[in-house]
């Protein structure tokens, strides 16, 4: 046994410098990471939302004890939708903007279902940092444009939700709704 | 060479000197930490519960983000992690499997000191940091255990802490004061899982204490003599790839059971919501407390029977001198060897007898290796270790393999 190869014998390089070590050694390395990372994955797909939490994404209302000039906030994956019930001058006061001068440009036609323009229905939250703008009760500050009023920092949006002062980047967002019959609504 | 330094070695040579983290894990389980050289498959079981250790924190880390921790809600949450939580069957298979695989391979870690000596001078305190660690991986894994709150988990609950009743005089008060009311309820509930969240992070500082005392002395190896260096390599990478390797080969068993046998250890009745007014017919403690389990049935005495069952646990941490052998390695020693193999029969009946029901042959059985599970420690370690004449020792490890070489 006296010709036993040494442990360390030296490993030809290729053409390229690189040794049959290096390359069992990169592929280790390589294999061992996929595998990590696909380790970590289930890990981190846990914290996004459950089955559980999905089946309640979406919520059905009424719009039959709605009276002209009211809104109502409904609960959509846990978050307000604000319904409101708009006078024929809050349709006439969003529609004659001009939509170009807006920050968000969007008609306020794009912004509601056709014959039913009276029904707004946005996401309550305001782009800017996800406050609740104010603006549903008769006694609520409406801000300049007549619409809701973001009391965090200031942001006023018009009668079709628009953004028209203050930080917020973005219009109150139009959630994914039909109507399933004249007064039945569903969110989701 | 007169090469430049690259611009990544100085930053990295700028970090090091002022948090050399890279050297101290290098000095650790890295180049700088010399290992004998013929270290075999089973010195791998202490990387393996190392890795077991992550595992189960990282596990238990995100099914704590799903789980209620009420009498109430946990059951359902533990459900609902199962059908629900994406991957959460997953993660829970791996949690519940994973106390199991933890046991095994500490066991296998234990018992691997236990044959090689490993915890003879210099290495008792090793041997102690050890011990503890397990004693902290038991508490944690009966408290996990109870927070499912099925069946098994409340009637564990309630028959593991009524053990203390048996302290004289103040076992009742301790009792009240560990459920913090009048039976395992809410509270009891509560405050498990706090501990159970905590004790895992004790176990970390402790495995650092275990591994600062294993690195004054080096590992020990199967001859059980000293290594001088020229029999020494370095921990990296000769024995990072054989850990590594080992690693992927233990995997495959975790896994089958995961993926294949996920509740082949659990009980079946621990997927019945706990209720406090019916008790199971057949309370079993989950596999690896079953041993200690038959030790605390064997005696008919109350107070008796839960210090023979810490007795057993306990008397390990004098084992270092009640061995007084002088040889380490099992190997060279023809009559503790045989006895040692005994020892694990004994400790594998102990468990199937801790597993049935405590009447008739298991009854028996369990009396008889109960006393032998005794015997061996205090009467025929020191007596073997005595009276046997061990094989000649080696002059190194090198030159049995340099002998048959020539």
């Amino acid at each position: 046994m006296a010709n036993m190869a040494p442990a360390h014998a030296p490993v030809s390089p290729g053409s390229d410098g690189e040794t049959r070590r290096d390359f069992l050694l990169h592929t280790t390395v390589a294999f061992g990471a996929v595998g990590a990372a696909m380790a970590v994955w289930p890990l981190i797909h846990s914290m996004n939302p459950s089955a559980d939490t999905l089946a309640l994404s979406s919520t059905e209302f009424s719009l039959a004890n709605l009276q002209e000039g009211q809104a109502i906030v409904v609960v959509w994956r846990g978050k307000p939708v604000f319904v409101r019930y708009r006078t024929a001058a809050e349709i006439e006061s969003a529609r004659q903007v001009e939509i170009k001068d807006l920050r968000d440009p969007a008609a306020d036609q794009d912004r509601v279902k056709k014959d039913k323009d009276q029904y707004l229905i946005l996401v309550g939250i305001c782009t800017h940092l996800g406050c609740i703008p104010l603006g549903n009760k008769p006694m609520d500050p409406h801000g300049d444009f007549g619409g809701w009023f973001c009391p965090c920092h200031g942001s006023h949006y018009d009668t079709s939700g628009r953004i028209r002062l203050g930080p917020a980047p973005n219009n109150l967002a139009v959630p994914p709704y039909q109507f399933l019959d004249d007064t039945t609504v569903r969110i989701g | 060479m007169s090469m430049e330094k690259s611009t990544g070695r100085r930053a990295f040579e700028w970090f090091e000197a002022r948090l050399p983290i890279v050297s101290f894990i290098d000095n650790a389980v890295g180049s700088k930490y010399p290992a004998p050289k013929n270290l075999n498959y089973f010195w791998n079981f202490g990387s393996l519960a190392g890795f077991m250790l992550v595992t189960m924190i990282l596990t238990g880390i995100f099914l704590a983000m799903n789980y209620v921790a009420h009498k109430d809600m946990a059951f359902d949450s533990v459900e609902r992690i199962m059908r629900d939580v994406n991957f959460g069957w997953l993660i829970r298979y791996m949690h519940a499997n994973g106390a199991s695989f933890f046991f095994i391979v500490v066991y296998v870690h234990i018992f691997r000191g236990l044959y090689y000596g490993s915890y003879k001078a210099p290495r008792e305190v090793l041997w102690w940091m050890g011990l503890l660690i397990f004693l902290a991986m038991m508490a944690t894994a009966f408290m996990g255990y109870v927070l499912p709150w099925g069946q098994m988990s409340f009637w564990g609950a309630t028959v593991i802490t009524n053990l203390f009743s048996a302290i004289p005089l103040v076992g009742d008060s301790i009792v009240t004061l560990l459920w913090g009311g009048f039976s395992v309820d809410n509270p009891t509930l509560n405050r498990f899982f706090s501990l159970h969240y905590l004790l895992p992070f004790v176990i970390v500082g402790l495995v650092f204490l275990h591994i600062w005392a294993l690195h004054l002395p080096g590992s020990n190896n199967p001859t059980g003599i000293e290594a001088a260096p020229a029999d020494k390599i370095p921990f990296h990478p000769y024995y990072t790839v054989k850990d590594a390797f080992g690693l992927g080969v233990f995997l495959l068993f975790y896994f089958a059971a995961v993926f294949f046998a996920p509740n082949m250890l659990g009980d079946p009745l621990n997927y019945v919501a706990a209720n406090p007014l019916v008790t199971p017919e057949h309370i079993v403690p989950e596999w690896y407390y079953l041993p200690f389990y038959a030790i605390l049935r064997a005696i008919p005495d109350k107070l008796l029977g839960v210090v023979a069952m810490f007795g057993a646990i306990l008397i390990l941490f004098v084992v270092p001198w009640l061995d007084t052998s002088r040889v380490r390695s099992a190997n060279f020693r023809p009559v503790y060897r045989i006895l040692f193999w005994l020892f694990i029969i004994n400790g594998l009946i102990l468990g199937w007898c801790g597993s049935q029901l405590p009447e008739g042959l298991p009854l028996i059985l369990g009396r008889v290796t109960t006393f032998y599970y005794f015997f061996f420690f205090l009467v025929l370690m020191p007596v073997v270790g005595w009276m046997e004449t061990p094989k000649p020792l080696p002059a190194s490890i090198g030159t049995p393999v340099l002998k048959a070489a020539e």
